[in-house]
């Protein structure tokens, strides 16, 4: 087993070198504002059609309402997920998570791991799977999917999907009682910096931003807008006059979902979304996510295979 | 006779699914097998996390052969005939026999089937099962096309005889079966290779699998149970619990931990259901206070440090669930002592039914048919309007948003700190019930008004918005809340009905139209002159050409003319609207009170006769008499009684089918023939005498013990005096008479609807 690491980044960086040497591509973080690993097109579009795939990657996630103002020991509006998607899933993948527990300093011969039912379903994704949330002596330290269907369509092959909540995750390697007080980099380096130098003042901007201040109106429209400009995109001739060659703009149309989704998650943040209203917003970010679906198992990425008929 | 063995090897399976799949695996396998011809003596099924086992005994080697013989079309049916014979048989032409049949020659196919190997029948019924295996919810993985609830990993069939083991030749989808298995996933990863039941089940436990769940749970038991005892305290019993933690791990290791004194003061439910839900531990009390002091996990796993560092982690996730639940609690507790009001507004904002707006005003219709029912079942009518308004306002507080299923109780826990009096935090829990048909029923007054006032609001508002149960679907659990109105309304009887026809027709007129219709009707009425009201009573009284005569208003008169008379007929069609759903409502809380009756023994066609006396809006009425039905009609002169009366009404149907006239009025004694005769005038007059004050008072046992003393008179009646004389007057006097029989008796009960 490998010894303890000692930063929150040093759990990061032992994920990567982990999943790196096991064949998955290292990608970086999507440079949009997304609500879980999930959303990264790496994930959501590339379990999508034939072709396999194997990536993994941190992607920082928001959750407006989770806000608490970096006061709360465990909640954050802003945090980090780790993710693996890995097409088609590999017959020894339960193995596979269980060697990375391994490479961030969990025994599994001296803690009680556990593989407990639970099926994940995204509403605004129009995706689901089955899987469980693992648990490490009790606490939930990742969550392990086998995707079935995502934008509506069904997945064949399935990808396997892990998804690692790295502050709840390294909180519990470290030993550590509050986020703001884990280390972020090594406590014995020259300037020690701990989580909440880093982001105890965001925590505390973002949770007045985010309950208070950002401008309900304003992001209404902007959920339009990225509604109306989704579906624009897609709606746009596939063959380029510019080029003469078909372009699919399956992605350009699919940051507007994220968008879309980013604004109604502020939305509810901000508390003028009534219980009946919430269903028909998901509703409407679902629609997105599965026209961008579609259109993505129209380009070559998604296994679309020149004249061939779709 | 070898001895089957098959082991379904797979990925974690989820705890609730594993009882049923190994029930569905014995019973699938041993159907298939004997479906082809396979007998066997005894088998059983078990589930582990990540296996399905199955073994059986005493199988036969090889099934029988079969010979069968078919009769087909006649020789000379039609070629289409005798090509479908010969498909559904699979033989041809030149194979099927000709016989004499009694209407001619026919074909006959005679089908051999020989006799086959066990292995290949194994292997058969065992693809079948796997493939058309009954999950509730099953995924595909890899690049795979077969399903199973989680990737399936291996497949172990062994067929054992007495000189040793062969693995059933059996490929599926990649997987091909072998004679091992593996242990657990951490103790014994590497393979384990078996020859029969016994073998498979000692080496799995040495390779630390409990293949038996119930050998898994009586070890949790027996060990929290020792681990309890041993510091002084018990395991809050749970078998549900019990059985899930049973099916999270292969080799249960219990261990036992405290809780920190700072969450001590929690309520001890709020404790229970946080460590239940959130982390599947057992509750371990101590037995002299009563109080929760500490948790029982079951690991997965022997440790060298025997279970420490679990322990620790699981204490440590157990202080972070409960700072957040008192925090909450706290929190809450704030909110109750300042009144609520936060909470009050809270539930402006929350809509219970788009089309019966938010929970806030169904509050408010709650607390007003609390007041109103409150004088009917013994409550202070100040009191049930306020447990009332207090009572679903925990919905809003912190802790029933984390735990859903404490709702009730934490209202009462914050009516108490509220000040609010005793009878109003009862109600705050005891509200919601009865939720079923066998838990306890309320009995406190305040309780009382508002469980029947919160039932009676949700019945009448999904009425008045045709959102009535279908079938198998009863989204807003609209049974539930009927049984609830009928089990309260029986257990606390009231002096006047709370189910009356026209309160629940006023109610659901009210969730259709608010008090602003009417007044604006009334301002209408204010402000239209004494000659445009004459035209408009002349309208209402019909056949007058409305548009004509309004044509002489002003415009801003004609629109308010217009505007009162649209008013008044919408208004008009909601009253018959609302009347049409109220006695579909009642229809449908009679159906429910038929079936909660059944289940305590009375039959449905007493429910019946009594179902169709006036009054049956009064369901404790209706069950009195049904009850003292019942009880009349095992008597045997109720027996005997009530052939009399269908002797009686038959009769009298026929004579008055025949003669087109009705029976009812002017027997005398007078044209009596015989005593007996002379003697049931007197009978009757007599019971007329008990039943009528009797049925006045309800007093239907009464009733019906008058109706009892006219058995033996009409008996005597009827062995002596034929009805139908050839004297008409007298004739037509007994008619008269039978009509007072099946007049009386009908006021008691519709003798009619009774069976025998």
């Amino acid at each position: 087993m490998a010894d303890r690491p000692r930063s929150f980044q040093e759990i990061i960086l032992r994920l990567q070198s982990y999943w790196a040497s096991k064949g998955c591509a290292i990608l970086q973080p999507y440079d949009m504002e997304v609500g879980a690993g999930t959303f990264h097109p790496a994930t959501t579009l590339r379990a999508l059609g034939s072709r396999p795939w194997a990536a993994a990657y941190v992607q920082p996630s928001r959750r407006p309402t989770d806000g608490r103002y970096g006061e709360n020991p465990n909640r954050l509006q802003h945090y980090y997920q780790y993710q693996v998607l890995i097409k088609p899933s590999p017959p020894d993948l339960q193995d596979l998570y269980l060697g990375s527990l391994d490479a961030i300093g969990i025994d599994t011969r001296l803690h009680d791991i556990r593989f407990v039912e639970d099926d994940w379903e995204s509403p605004t994704l129009g995706a689901w799977g089955l899987g469980w949330e693992v648990w490490c002596d009790g606490m939930e330290v990742s969550q392990f999917t086998y995707f079935q269907q995502v934008g509506g369509h069904d997945c064949r092959p399935v990808s396997g999907e892990l998804t690692y909540g790295l502050e709840r995750l390294a909180m519990y390697v470290l030993g550590v009682g509050h986020v703001m007080e884990m280390p972020f980099n090594d406590p014995a380096s020259p300037i020690p910096l701990t989580y909440g130098d880093v982001f105890r003042q965001t925590e505390e901007e973002y949770s007045r931003h985010n309950f208070d201040a950002a401008d309900t109106e304003r992001l209404l429209r902007h959920f339009e807008d990225a509604e109306r400009e989704c579906r624009r995109l897609l709606e746009a001739e596939e063959m380029d006059p510019r080029t003469g060659k078909r372009i699919v703009m399956a992605h350009p149309a699919y940051d507007q979902c994220i968008k879309a989704s980013h604004l109604f998650n502020l939305l509810d943040a901000r508390g003028v979304i009534s219980v009946t209203e919430r269903q028909a917003y998901i509703g409407r970010v679902r629609a997105l996510a599965k026209l961008c679906a579609d259109a993505f198992v129209r380009t070559e990425a998604g296994g679309f295979v020149p004249g061939a008929t779709a | 006779m070898p001895d089957l063995l098959i082991e379904l090897l797979s990925e974690e399976i989820p705890a609730r699914m594993q009882p049923k799949a190994s029930e569905d695996l014995r019973r699938l396998v041993t159907d298939g097998l004997v479906e082809a011809g396979l007998t066997y003596a005894h088998a059983s099924a078990f589930a582990t996390p990540r296996r399905l086992a199955l073994a059986v005994e005493g199988l036969a080697d090889r099934s029988r052969p079969v010979r069968e013989e078919r009769k087909g079309p006649s020789v000379t049916a039609p070629e289409a005939a005798v090509q479908g014979f010969l498909r559904s048989t699979g033989l041809t032409l030149d194979r099927l026999e000709k016989r004499a049949d009694k209407k001619g020659e026919a074909y006959f196919a005679v089908i051999e089937k020989p006799g086959r190997e066990a292995p290949e029948i194994v292997a058969e019924v065992l693809e079948r099962v796997i493939r058309d295996f009954p999950w509730p919810k099953s995924m595909r993985w890899g690049s795979g096309s077969l399903r199973w609830v989680r990737p399936l990993q291996g497949v172990l069939c062994l067929l054992t005889r007495e000189d040793g083991a062969e693995v059933v030749p059996f490929e599926i989808d990649g997987l091909t079966a072998t004679a091992t298995t593996r242990g657990h996933r951490f103790h014994a990863p590497q393979g384990v290779s078996v020859t029969s039941f016994e073998d498979y089940e000692r080496k799995l436990k040495a390779a630390h699998v409990v293949l038996n769940p119930e050998e898994r749970r009586d070890r949790i038991r027996h060990d929290a149970a020792t681990l309890a005892f041993a510091q002084g305290l018990e395991i809050v019993p749970d078998e549900g619990l019990l059985a899930e933690v049973a099916g999270l791990v292969e080799w249960p290791v219990t261990l036992l931990g405290r809780i920190e004194e700072e969450f001590l003061g929690l309520p001890p439910e709020v404790l229970r259901t946080s460590m239940k839900e959130h982390q599947k531990f057992f509750s371990v009390r101590n037995p002299s206070t009563g109080r929760i002091e500490g948790f029982v996990t079951v690991a997965n796993i022997d440790t060298a440090d025997r279970g420490a560092t679990i322990l620790q982690g699981n204490a440590k996730v157990l202080r972070a669930r409960l700072s957040d639940a008192r925090f909450f609690w706290e929190n809450d507790l704030r909110v109750a002592r300042s009144g609520m009001a936060e909470w009050k507004e809270g539930l402006r904002a929350v809509t219970f039914h788009n089309k019966l707006g938010s929970q806030a005003e169904r509050i408010e219709r709650i607390a007003a048919l609390a007041r109103e029912i409150a004088p009917f079942v013994g409550a202070d009518p100040d009191l049930a309007a306020q447990a009332a308004e207090v009572a679903k306002l925990d919905l809003r507080s912190a802790m029933v948003g984390e735990f859903p299923e404490l709702q009730g109780l934490m209202g009462r826990y914050y009516a108490q700190a509220a000040g609010l009096p005793p009878e109003v935090a009862a109600a705050a829990e005891e509200h919601y019930s009865p939720l079923g048909p066998t838990d306890e029923v309320p009995v406190a007054p305040v309780s009382v008004a508002v469980a029947l006032a919160d039932k009676i609001d949700t019945l009448t508002g999904f009425w008045a918005i045709d959102e009535k149960p279908t079938g198998s679907k009863d989204p807003f659990a609209l049974r539930r809340a009927a049984l609830g109105v009928i089990r309260l309304s029986l257990t606390n009887p009231s002096k006047k009905p709370i189910t009356r026809v026209d309160r629940l027709w006023h109610l659901i007129f009210f969730h259709l139209e608010d008090e602003a219709a009417f007044h604006r009707l009334n301002q209408l009425v204010a402000s239209l002159n004494e000659s445009e009201q004459i035209i408009l009573d002349l309208q209402n009284l019909g056949g007058v050409d409305f548009s004509k005569l309004i044509q002489g208003l002003s415009e801003d008169r004609r629109a308010m003319a217009m505007e009162f008379i649209e008013l008044g007929q919408r208004l008009q069609t909601n009253i018959v609207e609302s009347k049409k759903k109220a006695a579909d409502l009642l229809a449908f809380l009679h159906d429910r009170l038929k079936v909660h009756l059944r289940d305590a023994g009375i039959r449905h066609d007493v429910i019946d006769a009594c179902l169709a006396m006036p009054g049956n809006d009064d369901l404790v009425l209706l069950v009195r008499r049904a009850e003292a039905l019942a009880a009349f009609l095992k008597t045997e002169d109720g027996g005997n009684l009530l052939q009399g009366f269908k002797r009686a009404a038959n009769l009298l149907a026929q004579a008055e089918a025949r003669d087109g006239v009705e029976y009812s009025f002017g027997a005398d004694p007078k044209w009596s023939e015989y005593p007996e005769e002379t003697a049931l005038f007197a009978a009757l007059d007599a019971a007329e005498q008990r039943i009528r004050p009797a049925m006045e008072r309800e007093d239907f046992g009464e009733a019906m013990s008058a109706l009892a003393a006219l058995r033996a008179p009409i008996d005597a009646f009827f062995t002596v005096a034929q009805v139908n004389s050839d004297n008409g007057v007298i004739r037509r006097n007994r008619l008269n008479l039978l009509s007072r029989i099946r007049r009386l008796c009908l006021e008691v009960a519709d003798l009619t609807k009774v069976e025998g």
